[in-house]
C-alpha cells in the first residue's frame, strides 16, 4: 500500500488524521453551538474566546500549580464553565425579552474583551504546552501520535455523550421541552431559568473542554479562538443548528474535506468549508440536517 | 425638513468645511469613511432588520478593486470609485442572493462566512499584496480638475463623496421604498401578505448598502493610499457595528457620532491594539446592557419625550 488515489499512503493517513482532528474540534464547538442556541435562541460569539479560555486555564494550572493534563482535563471545563454562568446571570439573562440581536452584540463584545485581556497579559505570540503523551502508533507506512488518537477517540465520545443525554435520557426531554414551550415546562414545576443557565454553562464547559484538547496541538495563543470561530459559524450553516447528530457529523464531515482539500488542491484548503457552505446555501438553504422554521 | 433641521443642516456644512483647518485632514477623511459605513450597515440593520456582520468585505474589496484600478491605469479618481462601488455592488447582490435566504441569526453567520471567504482571497489573490496589502496608490485628479496630492484638497474630494452618500441613505429611508423595508422590518409575514416581494426588496437593500459601503473603501483607499488586509478582516465589520449601535440605530446621525467616539478613541490607542479591544469590548457590553437606544437614539427619545411633556402641559 503505496499510495492512495496517486497520493503517497502517508501523506493521506497523515492529512485524514488531521482533517478528523479538526473535525473533532469543529464538531465539539458547533455542538456547544447548537445547544445554547437550540434552548436560549442566543448566538454565543463568545464560544470562541471561552474556548480560548479553556487553553490559557489548562497551560496557567500547568504553569502556577503544576497541575498536569489530566487534571487540567476536569478543572479547566469546570472553570470555563463557571466563567459562562457567571456570564448567564449577570449579563445573558437580561437579554431573553429584547431582540435575539443584542445577545449576539453581548457575547461579541465579551470576545473582544476575553481576547483583548489576553493579549494584554502574554501577548500574541503563543505559549508551548507540552504533549501529554508521548510515543505514537507505527504503521510501517507512517506514523500517527498517540495523542492525536486519543483527540479524536475523547471528542467523538464526548459528542456521542451529549447526543445521548440531550436525546435519551430524562433531563434531556426537560431541555427539549423547555426548547419547544418555555412557559408550558414552567408550568409543571420545572425551574426553567435554572436550566437555561446550567445549560449554558454546560456547553460553555464543552467549549473549554475542546481548549484545553487544543492546547497541546496547536500553541495556546489568545486567537486561536476567533480564528476557530468563523469556520464554525459556517459549520453550524452547513449543518443546520436543528439538530445535534447533525452537528457532530457535519463538523466531523468538514474537518475530513478540509483535510483533503489540503492533499489534493492546497490552495483551496482554507477556502473550502466557505465553498461548501455556499453550495449548502444555493443548494439546501436551511442546512444539511436544519429544520424549517 | 423642519426648519430647526435646515439650520442644523446649514450649520453641520459649515463646521465639516472649516474643521480640516483645526483638525488633521487625514483623521477626518478616516472618519468620514467609517461614518459611511457605519451608516450603510444602520441602513440595513436599523432599517431592513438585517444584521450583517460580513460589512468589512464590500469595504475591503472595493479598497483593493479602485487601489488597483489607480495604481495599473493611473486613470482620474472618478473611474477609481465607479471601479470599487461597482465590484462592491456586485458582490452584495451575488452573496446576497444567497444570504437572503435565511434570516435572523442565520444571516449574521453567513455574512460573516461570506467576509471570511473574501479575507482568504485578498490574502492570495495575486494582484493583492498578500500579507503587505496593496501600497503605494498614486492620489488621483478627481474629474479632470481637482488635484487631490495634499491632504486639504483630498479631505474636500473626501467629504463630497461621502455626503454623496450619506444623500442616497437619507433619499432611501424616507422614500416609498424605505417605507417598505421598513414595514418588512416590522412584520416581515404582513409585508409578504400585503403582496411586496419581501426578498426582492431585501435584496435591492442589501446591494444598496454594499455599494455604499464600498464607496467608503474607494474613498479610503485614495486618501491613504493602501488597501490592507485589515481592511476586509472581521474586526472591522466589527468595529462599524459598533460605530453603528453607539451612536444608535435607526438614526442618520448615529453612525457619524459613533464614528467620531469610536475612531477618536482608536486614534488615540493606535499603538496598544489590546487595550482597543478590550475598550470596544467593555462598550459594547455597556451599551447592549445599559443604553440600547445610542447616544442619538436617547437624545431623540429624550427630545421627543419633552416636547410631548410640553405639549402635555399647555
Amino acid at each position: 500500500m503505496d499510495s492512495i488515489f496517486g497520493v503517497p499512503s502517508a501523506a493521506f493517513v497523515g492529512q485524514l488524521i488531521v482533517g478528523l482532528i479538526n473535525g473533532a474540534f469543529y464538531a465539539l464547538m458547533s455542538l456547544g453551538l447548537s445547544i445554547i442556541f437550540g434552548l436560549l435562541r442566543v448566538v454565543n460569539f463568545a464560544h470562541g474566546a471561552q474556548y480560548t479560555l479553556g487553553a490559557f486555564v489548562a497551560w496557567a494550572l500547568l504553569e502556577y500549580l503544576g497541575l498536569s493534563y489530566w487534571w487540567a482535563l476536569i478543572l479547566a471545563p469546570a472553570i470555563v464553565a463557571v466563567f459562562g454562568v457567571l456570564m448567564e446571570r449577570v449579563f445573558l439573562r437580561h437579554l431573553y425579552h429584547v431582540d435575539h440581536v443584542y445577545a449576539l452584540l453581548l457575547t461579541f463584545g465579551v470576545a473582544l474583551l476575553v481576547e483583548g485581556l489576553l493579549r494584554l497579559q502574554f501577548g500574541v505570540s503563543g505559549l508551548p504546552y507540552a504533549n501529554p503523551l508521548a510515543g505514537g502508533l507505527d504503521l510501517n507506512f507512517t506514523f500517527i501520535p498517540w495523542y492525536r488518537l486519543w483527540v479524536i477517540g475523547v471528542a467523538l465520545a464526548v459528542c456521542l455523550g451529549s447526543w445521548y443525554f440531550i436525546e435519551r435520557t430524562k433531563l434531556g426531554s426537560y431541555l427539549r421541552a423547555a426548547n419547544e414551550n418555555p412557559n408550558l415546562v414552567r408550568s409543571f414545576g420545572i425551574n426553567v431559568p435554572r436550566m437555561l443557565m446550567l445549560t449554558y454553562g454546560l456547553a460553555v464547559g464543552l467549549a473549554g473542554f475542546a481548549g484545553v484538547m487544543a492546547a497541546p496541538i496547536y500553541q495556546v495563543s489568545p486567537l486561536m479562538g476567533s480564528n476557530l470561530i468563523i469556520v464554525v459559524f459556517a459549520v453550524v450553516v452547513i449543518g443546520g443548528m436543528g439538530s445535534i447528530m447533525g452537528s457532530i457529523i457535519t463538523g466531523f464531515g468538514l474537518g475530513v474535506i478540509e483535510g483533503l482539500t489540503k492533499l489534493f488542491y492546497p490552495e483551496g484548503s482554507s477556502v473550502v468549508i466557505f465553498v461548501v457552505m455556499i453550495l449548502t446555501l444555493a443548494l439546501r438553504p436551511h442546512g444539511l440536517f436544519g429544520r424549517n422554521e | 425638513m423642519s426648519s430647526m433641521q435646515r439650520n442644523l443642516l446649514i450649520v453641520g456644512i459649515v463646521v465639516l468645511c472649516l474643521v480640516p483647518y483645526v483638525v488633521y485632514p487625514l483623521f477626518l477623511i478616516k472618519l468620514l469613511c467609517f461614518a459611511l459605513l457605519a451608516a450603510s450597515l444602520n441602513l440595513l440593520i436599523g432599517y431592513v432588520g438585517l444584521l450583517s456582520f460580513g460589512h468589512a468585505m464590500f469595504y475591503g474589496s472595493a479598497s483593493y478593486v479602485a487601489g488597483h484600478v489607480l495604481k495599473t491605469w493611473n486613470v482620474d479618481g472618478i473611474f477609481g470609485v465607479l471601479a470599487g462601488v461597482g465590484i462592491a455592488a456586485l458582490l452584495g447582490f451575488l452573496s446576497g442572493l444567497l444570504t437572503i435566504r435565511r434570516q435572523g441569526i442565520y444571516f449574521s453567520m453567513i455574512t460573516l462566512a461570506f467576509a471570511q471567504l473574501v479575507f482568504f482571497l485578498a490574502l492570495r489573490l495575486p494582484f493583492t499584496g498578500g500579507e503587505d496589502g496593496l501600497q503605494g496608490v498614486p492620489r488621483p485628479t478627481f474629474l479632470g480638475v481637482i488635484s487631490t496630492t495634499d491632504n486639504l484638497s483630498m479631505y474636500y474630494v473626501a467629504l463630497a463623496l461621502v455626503a454623496f452618500g450619506f444623500w442616497v441613505i437619507y433619499r432611501t429611508v424616507y422614500s416609498p421604498f424605505g417605507q417598505v423595508l421598513r414595514s418588512i422590518r416590522d412584520n416581515e409575514p404582513r409585508a409578504l401578505s400585503l403582496g411586496y416581494q419581501v426578498n426582492r426588496y431585501k435584496l435591492i437593500a442589501f446591494t444598496l448598502s454594499a455599494a455604499l459601503a464600498g464607496l467608503a473603501g474607494s474613498t479610503k483607499v485614495m486618501a491613504f493610499q493602501l488597501a490592507s488586509l485589515a481592511d476586509v478582516s472581521w474586526t472591522t465589520s466589527g468595529e462599524a457595528l459598533l460605530i453603528c449601535i453607539v451612536g444608535g440605530l435607526q438614526t442618520l446621525l448615529g453612525p457619524v457620532v459613533g464614528a467620531i467616539i469610536i475612531v477618536s478613541m482608536e486614534h488615540y490607542l493606535a499603538s496598544f491594539a489590546e487595550w482597543v479591544l478590550i475598550i470596544q469590548g467593555v462598550v459594547f457590553i455597556i451599551v447592549v446592557m445599559l443604553f440600547r437606544k445610542g447616544i442619538v437614539g436617547q437624545i431623540q427619545f429624550l427630545w421627543r419625550e419633552r416636547a410631548e411633556r410640553r405639549l402635555g402641559s399647555s
